[in-house]
């Protein structure tokens, strides 16, 4: 199962992303679980400065938008 | 350029809608509609285009290019990149605690977030096409003096004691530790710009829209509504306590750039000095109780009353100066 981390304040486009990648990974049969952090000691941690930002299984692959689908289909394949 | 706004506005309030040029609800409409039509085409092409340049221009390459700048100098580059950066404020902790772990003073670091609010693509865009180049320059100017002298004025009391104590310790570990050779050879091709500013120009309007409909509304019912003359009868001269009034009216008010600046116009063609709506606009888009709460997670009650006093305090004179000088504007 992949750890999945969303990263921001709590802000729509961070709730979009969960979504987004909740929806897609359903479709692929992913297993994932989606958690949404938003304390700031762990923006320092990942060294993230734009949000929304994406965590996969403690690996940053995204941060400043809302992925696109097909960025998020990558990451879970 | 602008007149066939005025002309669509012309055939749609008093044909379509045939109501009477003379009347005040066929005043208030057709300011409405011809400013709503004129900013929304404005905004679809011009973010656009922005966003096609600056799509390689983002808040990491800000932190490499600030992060051993001296004092100064920093405070100037700050600023002026918090106005052309693209950034939500909702990323305004992450910002700030990026550009802290890599060292940079907390003055700096509140020089780009002061002035970022202020100054934006969209802002500036609404400011030429409704108030005109000279105005716009003038706010440009006052936006980033408020950002640069803020910035100044935090470092010189030392507010890096008032952080929270992990952000303390980011930037002092920032400070100590020798930057890393930055490899900026990162390049866009012409797809992935288009791509981006598409994005872009989606995301900012989707945030905006409505934002234009409530400030050109408020701007069309003081236009058709409040009677001629009484702006400029009672609040005209500038009285002193007009400006800081107008600064403690703009506090719970709480809007972005973009609705405010429809208001200006309106309220500036009313016959409101100058500095009076400066102050207010000012207030009312930098000084909002949300964004303060959340910077609460970094810094300590005190640097946030500080903070907050301090723009307070600079928007109240801006007011004060420029209705003292509007003579020779």
């Amino acid at each position: 199962m992949k750890q999945v981390k969303v990263l921001g304040s709590g802000c729509t486009k961070c709730q979009k992303t969960a979504e987004l990648i909740e929806r897609i990974a359903a479709e692929q049969g992913v297993e994932v679980s989606v958690s949404k952090e938003t304390d700031a000691q762990t923006f320092l941690q990942y060294g993230v400065m734009s949000t929304p930002a994406v965590v996969i299984d403690e690996e940053l692959k995204h941060s400043g938008s809302i992925p696109h689908t097909d960025q998020v289909k990558a990451w879970l394949s | 350029m602008f007149e066939v706004f005025t002309r669509f506005a012309d055939w749609l309030a008093y044909e379509v809608m045939s109501l009477s040029p003379a009347s005040k609800v066929g005043d208030a409409v057709h300011f409405f509609i011809e400013d709503v039509s004129k900013i929304y085409v404005l905004l679809l092409v011009m973010i656009y285009l922005i966003a096609l340049l600056r799509a390689s221009l983002n808040v990491e390459r800000v932190r490499n290019y600030l992060a051993g700048k001296n004092r100064a100098a920093g405070y100037v580059l700050g600023s002026g990149f918090g106005a052309i950066t693209p950034f939500c404020s909702c990323s305004s902790i992450p910002v700030f605690l990026g550009f802290t772990s890599a060292g940079i003073p907390v003055g700096i670091t509140m020089s780009f977030l002061l002035t970022s609010p202020l100054i934006n693509e969209v802002a500036v865009l609404l400011l030429m096409s409704l108030l005109g180049w000279k105005f716009t320059l003038l706010y440009i100017v006052v936006g980033m003096t408020v950002g640069i002298l803020g910035g100044a004025f935090l470092d010189a009391i030392k507010a890096e004691r008032w952080l929270q104590s992990f952000a303390q310790k980011a930037l002092a570990a920032g400070q100590n530790a020798q930057l890393p050779e930055q490899q900026d050879t990162e390049t866009l091709s012409m797809a992935e710009r288009h791509r981006f500013a598409k994005d872009e120009t989606l995301d900012i309007f989707s945030r905006v829209w409505k934002w234009v409909i409530i400030g050109v509304g408020l701007g069309a019912a003081l236009h058709g509504f409040v009677p001629d003359g009484w702006i400029e009868q009672y609040l005209g001269d500038g009285q002193w306590w007009t400006v800081p009034a107008a600064v403690v009216l703009g506090i719970p008010l709480y809007s972005n750039a973009t609705g405010v600046i429809p208001v200006m116009e309106s309220l500036i063609q009313n016959g409101l000095p100058i500095g009076t709506t400066l102050a207010f606009c000012m207030s009312t888009v930098a000084a909002s109780f949300p964004e303060f709460i959340l910077l609460k997670q970094v810094m300590q009650w005190r640097l946030l009353a500080t903070v907050f006093v301090m723009l307070l305090l600079s928007f109240t004179l801006v007011g004060w100066l420029f209705n003292g000088f509007s003579s020779f504007l």
